[in-house]
């Protein structure tokens, strides 16, 4: 994904950090060199994850109780979460991750 | 057909240098199952009409899934030929669904009767388009034979009956159907399809008719303002960044995917850097020969040079490059103009001026036309298929290899 998107551009205020999360049960994630391809079965939509530390957290999330949690896991604290919200808030939006 | 990205969600500078470098594995992966056609389009890509005698068989089109499946490609690009004529299309159509692997296949419609339309209904992860040149018979059928439109409306007309959602209408982008763009959306909205646009590359049979079909650079532009005001809901194929100039850059990735982010495996197992590209030049290997796809895919020498930074010549001076990247490596080809300079359609008029200057055009010595059929589409063939494929290549005996009791 590309630098977090401000809220006032997309609308996104990002996904709350405090639920658990998962990727779609139709989403196949594929590790690439610089980061990651998300591919939707379901709607047929390719995404794109721009550095291997948002591959982490979102291959992380299922075993994590909420996001928040798989942020600190990766080393990314409270001041940092809010950008990385709205990157996940991206991913929400088009269905490639859901509520676990 | 298809070649390039559709739809990314978020196409942004810096991950167009990443893929510039390659990926594990092709994001959109072309896969021409047989060089057999019904139809024999003036501009067809692939110049078919023909089965090669070489066409791979079932078997080893299903290890090419189990590989595509263990490279994590997420979906294929069938087309051919008129893939649908191989008697294991529907096998292999299941074998690839059920191994993860979506599939996307591209057709003129003459198999897609009411029972297959509703068997494509109730099927998840297969996706259709169907050819069509002409938002009316007269200019279709110029181009891919009488009786071609009719067939490909019957086929959107069956899919829409049977209730599958969205198939694709795919329009090559000529200079007597780009005053149709209107119409082509409205029959999209018809059968509630979803239009694609791409663009004609002087590739195949496509070399032949270049000068007369390719649009004029004030068709581009007309082009380029319908895609700005009309593209929401459009597809391309990404296959018109050669346009961006003219303004903003057109969404999707603006850059050829050749060897890096695209390729063809192709009827006889030959991997291309690009289905607009069959020729030596760009071949990478073959799978049977080379170890299989993954093995081609991420060492051969073709794919390795494309991967490394390419010069974009006297290009790369222009302030349009960043959006148009030098154009399309496989119409720069087919013209006999060099890789590091512009674009035969380069919107700034460069290309013409190099035109006057190009060298002889490359002729691929791939070529599955059928005998005298390289200039004008004639009917329709019924094809009535062989079981087994010939013994030999050159069997001039009709009964050579079979069973005689």
């Amino acid at each position: 994904m590309s630098a977090p998107a401000s809220a006032s551009v997309t609308g996104n205020a990002g996904i709350d950090l405090d639920v658990g999360w998962k990727l779609h049960p139709q989403v196949a994630l594929r590790p690439e060199p610089f980061g990651a391809l998300l591919y939707h079965f379901g709607t047929r939509k390719l995404s794109f994850l721009k550095n291997r530390t948002i591959v982490a957290v979102v291959e992380s999330l299922p075993s994590h109780a909420d996001a928040r949690s798989a942020l600190r896991a990766q080393g990314i604290g409270d001041d940092a979460a809010a950008q990385y919200a709205r990157a996940l808030g991206t991913l929400a939006e088009s269905h490639m991750i859901v509520p676990a | 057909m298809t070649s390039m990205l559709e739809r990314p969600s978020a196409p942004v500078g810096r991950l167009v240098d990443q893929f510039e470098l390659g990926l594990d594995a092709p994001i959109c992966l072309t896969w021409e199952l047989t060089y057999a056609c019904n139809l024999s389009c003036v501009h067809c890509l692939s110049s078919s009409g023909r089965r090669d005698p070489r066409e791979l068989s079932t078997e080893q089109c299903k290890s090419i899934i189990d590989e595509l499946q263990r490279m994590q490609v997420f979906y294929v690009n069938i087309g051919g030929g008129e893939p649908t004529v191989r008697s294991d299309f529907w096998e292999l159509v299941d074998y690839a669904t059920a191994h993860q692997v979506g599939v996307k296949f591209s057709t003129n419609g003459v198999k897609i009767d009411k029972k297959v339309a509703a068997r494509l209904a109730a099927s998840d992860y297969v996706d259709v388009q169907i050819s069509l040149d002409g938002a009316t018979a007269e200019v279709n059928d110029a181009v891919r034979g009488p009786g071609s439109f009719a067939m490909a409306v019957r086929a959107l007309e069956n899919l829409s009956e049977a209730g599958f959602k969205d198939a694709k209408i795919s329009v090559v982008v000529t200079r007597h159907n780009v005053s149709q763009l209107d119409d082509f959306k409205a029959l999209a909205d018809k059968y509630g399809a979803t239009l694609r646009i791409t663009r004609l590359r002087p590739s195949g049979r496509g070399a032949d008719v270049w000068d007369e079909l390719h649009p004029t650079q004030a068709q581009q532009r007309e082009l380029y303002n319908w895609l700005v005001a009309n593209g929401e809901g459009v597809l391309t194929g990404d296959s018109f960044f050669h346009l961006s100039a003219y303004g903003d850059a057109l969404p999707g990735l603006n850059l050829c995917g050749a060897g890096r982010v695209v390729c063809l495996i192709d009827p006889i197992g030959d991997v291309y850097a690009c289905p607009f590209a069959i020729h030596d030049q760009f071949l990478a290997g073959n799978i049977v020969a080379d170890g299989g796809f993954q093995q081609v895919w991420q060492t051969s020498e073709l794919f390795q040079e494309l991967r490394s930074p390419q010069t974009g010549g006297a290009c790369s001076k222009c302030n349009h490059y960043d959006s148009c990247r030098g154009g399309c490596m496989a119409a720069k080809f087919f013209t006999g103009l060099p890789m590091d300079g512009p674009d035969p359609e380069c919107v700034i008029g460069n290309g013409e001026l190099a035109l006057a200057a190009a060298g002889e055009i490359p002729k691929s010595s791939v070529d599955h036309s059928r005998t005298g059929q390289r200039r004008t589409p004639r009917a329709p063939v019924p094809l009535t298929l062989m079981v087994r494929p010939p013994a030999k290549i050159c069997d001039e005996n009709p009964l050579a290899g079979m069973d005689q009791t």
